[in-house]
């Protein structure tokens, strides 16, 4: 192996882990505030490219309009799934919400097949995402940068809502103990529903980002990316923000060089993920930044 | 009461007798296709020539044809399924299985059961027909057009290094990147990258810079057309600059809706070419399809609409509906004009006919080759 090919496939890890991060924020946020695995966010994360693409090929909205109304509809939907799937079933068994959350990815992904068709769709690229910048040998997509910036933009962004506004300490608050947030007259609704609205804004603003690199869209896009961020975000530690970041970045890198020193076996490379997944669970379920919870008697 | 019992009755028994008669003048014929799951594009290509062929010829031997579509939902088991509820309970005079050779293998093996005469369009994997005397199927196999790619790779492009990016979950990439490159390095080429990925990928640049890296000519992807789409574009972007090959699966205009200016001079070998139409019924076709559907004819619903015709040709041929007689028809059905070529079965109940070559040129295929078996 050359070098030059080492050092193009951490190009590669490194903008696929960037994208893996960005999802993976979304979904340990709702995990770390509502210990609520969201399966669905994945199906969120598909929505969005559609919503762009749809506004602008029947609204004709310029791209960066369509962008922010996408983001807005994304987020909305997922305020509403929220509304009618999980809220129902806050104060029953954390299983039965899991299960409503599997519920809701399924009937996204069906309703995509048949409102959008199961045709893929090419995505518009606006010229900055096409460009390519070239490094002697190494070539890396735009997107590589906009992933990195919009990532870190979005990090600082929640976790300035999260340790700086009243809101962020009501999700604080309701992550230790909802009953007593309650009680204590946190208005605990809203708070959620800001919950989902900014998770399923960063899933958008991650499908959007996914589809410029990647450009095509169809109903079940969502669906590995989702378990990807997922990973992500265990092997980080769920519930952990920076954690979900650094999850996404060795989890896009370690795929790339599964496949970089291991060409023969490169049709493996979700299995070797899952892999992955299960030697987390098994020596240290927490993940890398996750903190220790004890569980009260 | 009993008044209204015998009305009751009455009426039970002419709905029984008009349901008989009704039976008595429809045939149906069983369509299990992908509908839904990964593979939903196909299933909606094949339902196209399903759907045109029936509007053709929507009677044979003057019962009126009814076509009954089951979705196998992209899967092998359901395939299965599907295959044995239309033939036990809907009662089919034959079926179609024609997207995706994982699925037509399944659904073969239990129609091949059953007795009943089973055709796919567009499964090329050998598997298909092998050992099985009821199916059929209305396009060559893989062993012929891998070693045409590898050949006219080799012969007339003039490559001698290529590449190969194979989805390990299809059977059908599978079996054709193995007669690809076998006839590939008989002839002295060089697989110099041999790579996989799995049906839904959507990241392949660690794949592709490793075909950069190995100097390739030439890379051969034999896949479903979105993924190849995205290694195009994806290739073009890291830097390939070589050839892309491919098999039928890529002969879909949606294929280069989604690549763009990345899929320009792809190759692929299919069934036919809209400018340089092989049989009358291929410009019939091109004609019928552009005004129903507004679209370019691709291979899959051509090849669903000849195995339709192909049914109807050996029903009317056996004068029967007999399932034994329609297979005998079948197996001895020779030079059928259809609108993918003059069709020949031969002893295993596989299409002899020439494969065609066609290249992307500014957005469209153009013809490139023909080659005889």
């Amino acid at each position: 192996m050359t070098i030059n090919l080492l050092l193009q496939n951490i190009a590669n890890g490194l903008s696929l882990g960037s994208l893996y991060a960005l999802i993976a924020i979304g979904y340990t946020m709702v995990y770390g505030i509502l210990r609520l695995i969201n399966f669905a966010h994945g199906e969120i994360f598909m929505l969005a490219p559609y919503f762009l693409y749809f506004g602008i090929l029947i609204f004709h909205l310029p791209w960066w309009a369509s962008t922010i109304v996408a983001i807005g509809l994304t987020a909305f939907t997922g305020m509403l799934s929220e509304r009618i799937a999980y809220k129902p079933l806050r104060d029953a068994p954390r299983i039965s919400a899991l299960i409503s959350a599997i519920g809701v990815s399924f009937f996204l992904q069906n309703l995509a097949v048949v409102v959008f068709s199961g045709i893929p769709k090419s995505v518009h690229r606006p010229i900055f995402f096409t460009k390519i910048y070239q490094f002697g040998e190494i070539r890396i997509q735009s997107t590589l940068f906009a992933s990195i910036g919009v990532s870190i933009i979005f990090l600082s962004l929640l976790l300035y809502i999260i340790y700086q506004t009243k809101t962020g300490l009501a999700m604080r608050a309701i992550s230790r103990d909802i009953e007593t947030s309650r009680l204590m007259g946190v208005g605990v609704n809203r708070a959620i529903s800001i919950t989902f609205a900014i998770g399923s804004a960063l899933a958008a603003v991650g499908g959007i980002l996914w589809s410029l690199r990647f450009p095509q869209i169809f109903p079940t896009m969502g669906m590995i990316p989702g378990l990807k961020a997922f990973i992500a975000a265990v092997v980080g530690g769920i519930g952990s923000i920076p954690g979900a970041m650094l999850g996404g970045l060795i989890l896009g890198m370690s795929e790339i060089l599964f496949v970089t020193f291991l060409p023969a076996l490169s049709g493996y490379r979700d299995a070797f993920v899952f892999f992955i997944l299960i030697i987390i669970l098994l020596v240290k379920p927490d993940g890398i930044l996750g903190i220790k919870v004890q569980e009260k008697v | 009461m009993k008044k209204n019992l015998v009305i009751l009755f009455i009426a039970g028994i002419i709905l029984l007798t008009g349901s008989v008669v009704l039976a008595q003048d429809v045939v149906k014929f069983g369509v299990a296709e992908p509908m839904t799951g990964a593979m939903a594009v196909g299933g909606e290509l094949c339902w196209r020539g399903y759907e045109l062929a029936l509007e053709q010829t929507p009677t044979v031997l003057g019962k009126k044809i009814e076509l009954i579509l089951v979705d196998n939902k992209s899967d092998k088991v359901e395939s299965a399924n599907a295959v044995s509820r239309l033939i036990e309970r809907d009662g089919v005079v034959a079926v179609f299985v024609s997207y995706g050779s994982g699925m037509a293998i399944p659904g073969g093996e239990v129609a091949n059961k059953a007795g009943i005469p089973l055709i796919s369009g567009t499964a090329t994997n050998p598997l298909v027909t092998q050992g099985k005397e009821y199916v059929f199927r209305a396009c060559f196999i893989d062993p012929f057009q891998g070693q045409v790619m590898a050949q006219y790779a080799y012969e007339t492009l003039g490559f001698r290094k290529s590449a190969l990016l194979v989805d390990i979950a299809q059977d059908y990439s599978v079996g054709l990147a193995n007669f690809y490159k076998r006839t590939f390095e008989q002839l002295g080429g060089k697989i110099v990258s041999d790579t996989k990925y799995n049906t839904g990928d959507q990241d392949f640049s660690a794949q592709l810079s490793q075909i950069i890296a190995s100097g390739a000519e030439a890379l051969f992807f034999p896949g479903y057309f979105g993924d190849v789409a995205l290694i195009a574009i994806q290739g073009r972007e890291l830097g390939f600059t070589g050839q892309y090959l491919g098999g039928d699966t890529l002969h879909n205009p949606v294929l280069i809706e989604l690549a763009k200016d990345a899929a320009e001079g792809l190759i692929c070998s299919t069934f036919f070419a809209e400018d340089q139409p092989a049989t009358p019924e291929s410009e019939k076709f091109a004609k019928l399809f552009r005004e129903k559907y507004n679209l370019a004819p691709d291979a899959v619903s051509i090849l669903c609409y000849d195995s339709y015709n192909l049914l109807v040709d050996a029903i009317e041929r056996a004068n029967s509906f007999d399932p034994v007689a329609i297979k005998n028809a079948l197996a001895t059905t020779k030079d059928f004009q259809g609108a993918g070529g003059s069709i020949t079965i031969d002893e295993n109940g596989d299409a002899i006919k020439p494969a065609v070559l066609v290249k992307i040129v500014n957005g469209d295929y153009k013809y490139e080759a023909t080659v005889y078996p």
